[in-house]
């Protein structure tokens, strides 16, 4: 990584996260020097270092050597470093030509005035190319601020010009806090305030001048930050509270040290997410009246922590405040309310320190509860059997009832039953044994569902297996319509009927739900195969989708179509459907092994990035087959119908006959 | 006027499982605690009318398996920031059997 500014160390962390072996590479004597003094570069370089990035700092790069491809860099005093990748963050320059070619004033970007408008009135220009009142901007909060005066004027609004204003930097690397804002240069007519606690690893030094804040730099704890940035961006006389001013709103005049009091002492105007230019008062009005309840609503209501997240803490913080015990803060990161640690955390130590049981989870790691939960203990329990296929035994006590039943709960406590449709085909004796099971049963409902199959409602517990023999007698099985696991795959028919298909969809549907039944996963798993980019089969919505094409078939995942809604990606192409089943079994498993329970693909690749995912499946190829081969090893122990195992005994005390009182000769 | 039923073996309920009892009056649900502790409500959740046989056991609290209401198996009461409470009944153990107290107008199951 060359350069060791705000963008080159984001981006160096994340290389890192994803396994890379990173070094930053930074001409000047100190990390960051624009927005950190020397102290607080030099407590950054340290932190960066524990995580296992090199930092040379003072390094000049010289030369990129390599001939077809990268193979590293020379530095200006003779070392030579080697590289796979090397990633350039050193600023950016404005390209003016199309301005100078316009005509267009220029200097070091394109000149224009507090309105936008450049050397000729009827061009205005906004973003990081231009150049207004001798500056120039690359932080993203002011150039939205130009947009908003450029769109008031083209609708034809009086606007108000576009003023200057110091934007804070918050460095976005998870477990490092740091945040900067203002000038803190040394000067004669400038005094500083400077608060260190090495051990803790806290730096804060506040500048200032007439007793105003005029520079801001917080490493290591960097709650106050936006109390500080309000007050300087406010000119607000700080002479008052001088004495205590370092120790933040908690001494100065706010609340207790809480957190939740600093946030609740700011004043409704103070900026919460500086990306966006979202207000406290914008954020409390939108939970209340719009009755908003997570981070992800509030970023989709007010745009407040959707795009670089590093408010995300205060947003929530704001949740917290607004809603009271309605909001867990601690859910956000630990897995629930029995442990500190995360989702992550716990996939992670389940394999290696090779605990086989919940029971020894919850003792080797430290949970705080006897028993767990109901959000820890479902997902302990997958996590088990993801990580020990054919050894670890099941838990029904827990599992959520639908998956300990094999039927779905439905509000009059009575139960669904959807037997599998194999690729969304049936036969009419199928269908006869359907209709007669809903006959004999007295199923009052019968409905077709979304993923090409039916729905038998309303049939009571003690019904559930003698419904299940029937069903299974005309050779159905379980559609696993009520598990975190393979659903459906849905097809359109494909070459047997279409004059416009392009390949056989419907058998490669079958194909898959044959491999892939039965398999438990974080979430519920849907799947499509479409036998021509017209995509009736709705391919580009599902978990995994696969579009048949002409020379081939073309894999998608990521799909949403629920609450949220997002289309999917495309994975790659393939030649084959024998790699159409190896790329996608691959693909499960992988998602099998890393997402959080109750992730969708789609939560998992946002997470770990769609790139991340490619690079794996599609580039390589060694651990492509190493995934499928472990998703087809795990395969043999889940595909069982557990409506046949439970039509023959197993499990019976989940279907226990109701008990009938016998009075005792004791009256009370 | 109030009496002790007797409904089932301890054993007969599983640990971190539960029993429904059927009475006139609708069902009794019987949970059993990881800790062994056994307990006994109104199989009716609060909120609407969920099945709390049904749901997950954990400490000596149920989650209601309709919309996830925790309620305590000791009071009845309802968790966290839900309003509510489901009726407890007495429970004892005699020889390692459960005895339940009833009405005897709700134990008939006619």
């Amino acid at each position: 990584m060359i350069g060791g500014g705000l963008l080159g160390l984001e981006a160096a962390a994340g290389l890192k996260v994803q396994g890379m072996d990173v070094t930053v590479l930074h001409l000047m004597p100190t990390l960051m020097e624009r927005q950190l003094d020397e102290t607080a570069g030099h407590l950054l370089e340290k932190a960066l270092t524990d995580r296992g990035i090199k930092v040379i700092t003072k390094a000049n790069t010289k030369e990129i050597l390599g001939t077809t491809k990268v193979e590293g860099v020379r530095l200006e005093d003779g070392t030579i470093l080697d590289a796979n990748i090397i990633i350039m963050a050193v600023g950016i320059r404005p390209n003016l030509w199309l301005g100078k070619d316009a005509g267009l004033d220029v200097d070091r970007g394109i000149l224009v005035n507090n309105m936008m408008q450049t050397s000729d009135p009827n061009i205005f220009s906004v973003g990081e190319c231009i150049q207004v009142e001798n500056r120039t901007y690359g932080l993203v909060a002011p150039l939205y601020d130009q947009a908003k005066v450029l769109g008031s004027t083209l609708a034809g609004k009086d606007s108000k010009p576009f003023t200057h204003f110091e934007a804070a930097t918050k460095l976005k690397v998870t477990g490092i806090n740091l945040f900067s804002a203002g000038d803190f240069a040394a000067g004669d007519d400038r005094q500083e305030i400077v608060l260190r606690d090495a051990a803790k690893g806290v730096y804060k030094r506040l500048v200032l001048q007439d007793d105003k804040i005029i520079g801001i730099v917080l490493y290591g704890e960097t709650a106050d930050g936006p109390w500080f940035y309000q007050m300087m961006n406010a000119g607000d006389d700080i002479s008052e509270m001088r004495d205590t001013l370092i120790f933040g709103p908690a001494y100065a005049g706010g609340g207790g040290a809480d957190p939740l009091a600093l946030v609740a002492g700011m004043p409704d105007e103070a900026e919460i997410c500086g990306c966006n230019g979202v207000c406290k008062g914008d954020i409390v009005s939108a939970i209340t009246d719009k009755k908003l309840g997570t981070l992800d609503e509030v970023r989709a209501h007010t745009k407040a922590s959707a795009s670089c997240g590093s408010c995300s803490g205060l947003v929530e913080q704001l949740l917290a405040l607004t809603l009271g015990d309605d909001f867990d803060t601690n859910a956000v990161t630990a897995m629930c309310a029995c442990t500190d640690l995360s989702h992550q955390d716990v996939r992670r130590m389940i394999i290696s320190k090779s605990i086989k049981s919940i029971p020894d989870v919850m003792q080797e790691l430290h949970w705080t509860t006897s028993c767990g939960c109901t959000k820890c203990r479902p997902a302990l329990n997958y996590y088990l059997i993801c990580a020990w296929p054919g050894e670890y035994v099941d838990d029904g006590y827990s599992r959520y009832i639908n998956e300990r039943v094999h039927a779905n709960i439905q509000k009059d406590g009575t139960y669904s039953v959807i037997p599998r449709m194999w690729g969304g085909m049936t036969t009419p004796n199928e269908l006869r044994a359907i209709a007669d099971v809903a006959d004999k049963f007295d199923i009052s409902t019968v409905k077709v569902t979304g993923g090409q199959r039916i729905d038998l409602l309303g049939i009571r517990k003690e019904d559930l297996t003698a419904v299940w023999a029937d069903l299974n007698a005309a050779g159905m099985v379980s559609g696993h319509a009520y598990a975190k696991g393979l659903r459906t795959v849905k097809t359109c028919v494909g070459t047997d009927w279409c004059r416009v298909a392009t390949q056989d969809s419907t058998g490669l549907g079958i194909q898959l739900e044959r491999i892939l039944w039965g398999a438990w996963a974080p979430h519920k798993l849907k799947l499509a195969v479409s036998g021509c980019p017209r995509n009736c089969s709705e391919a580009t919505c599902k978990d995994i989708g696969v579009i048949c094409v002409d020379s081939g078939y073309e894999l998608h995942f990521g799909g949403a179509a629920g609450m949220h809604i997002q289309g999917t990606q495309v994975l790659c192409m393939v030649d084959t459907e024998a790699e159409v089943i190896e790329y996608i079994c691959a693909l499960t498993q992988m998602y099998r092994e890393q997402a959080n329970y109750l992730d969708r693909i789609y939560k998992w690749a946002d997470k770990v990035g769609y790139d991340y995912i490619r690079s794996v499946i599609v580039d390589d190829e060694q651990e492509r087959k190493a995934y499928a081969a472990r998703f087809l090893y795990s395969q043999k122990f889940m595909q069982n119908d557990p409506w046949k195992e439970r039509v023959e005994g197993k499990e019976a005390h989940h279907f226990d006959a109701p008990l009938v009182p016998k009075k005792l000769e004791e009256t009370v | 006027m109030q009496n002790w039923y007797e409904v089932c073996a301890v054993d007969d309920i599983a640990l971190r499982g539960s029993r429904i009892v059927k009475t006139a009056k609708g069902c009794v649900a019987l949970f059993r605690t990881a800790q062994n502790d056994i307990y006994a409500l109104n199989d009716k959740c609060a909120h609407k009318q969920g099945p709390l046989s049904q749901g997950i056991v954990h400490g000596n609290l149920v989650t209601c398996p309709l919309h996830g209401w925790v309620f305590s198996l000791e009071t009845g009461e309802a968790q966290g920031a839900d309003k509510g409470r489901v009726k407890t009944i007495p429970v004892r153990i005699v020889e390692g059997c459960v005895q339940i107290q009833l009405a005897d107008q709700t134990a008939l199951t006619g």
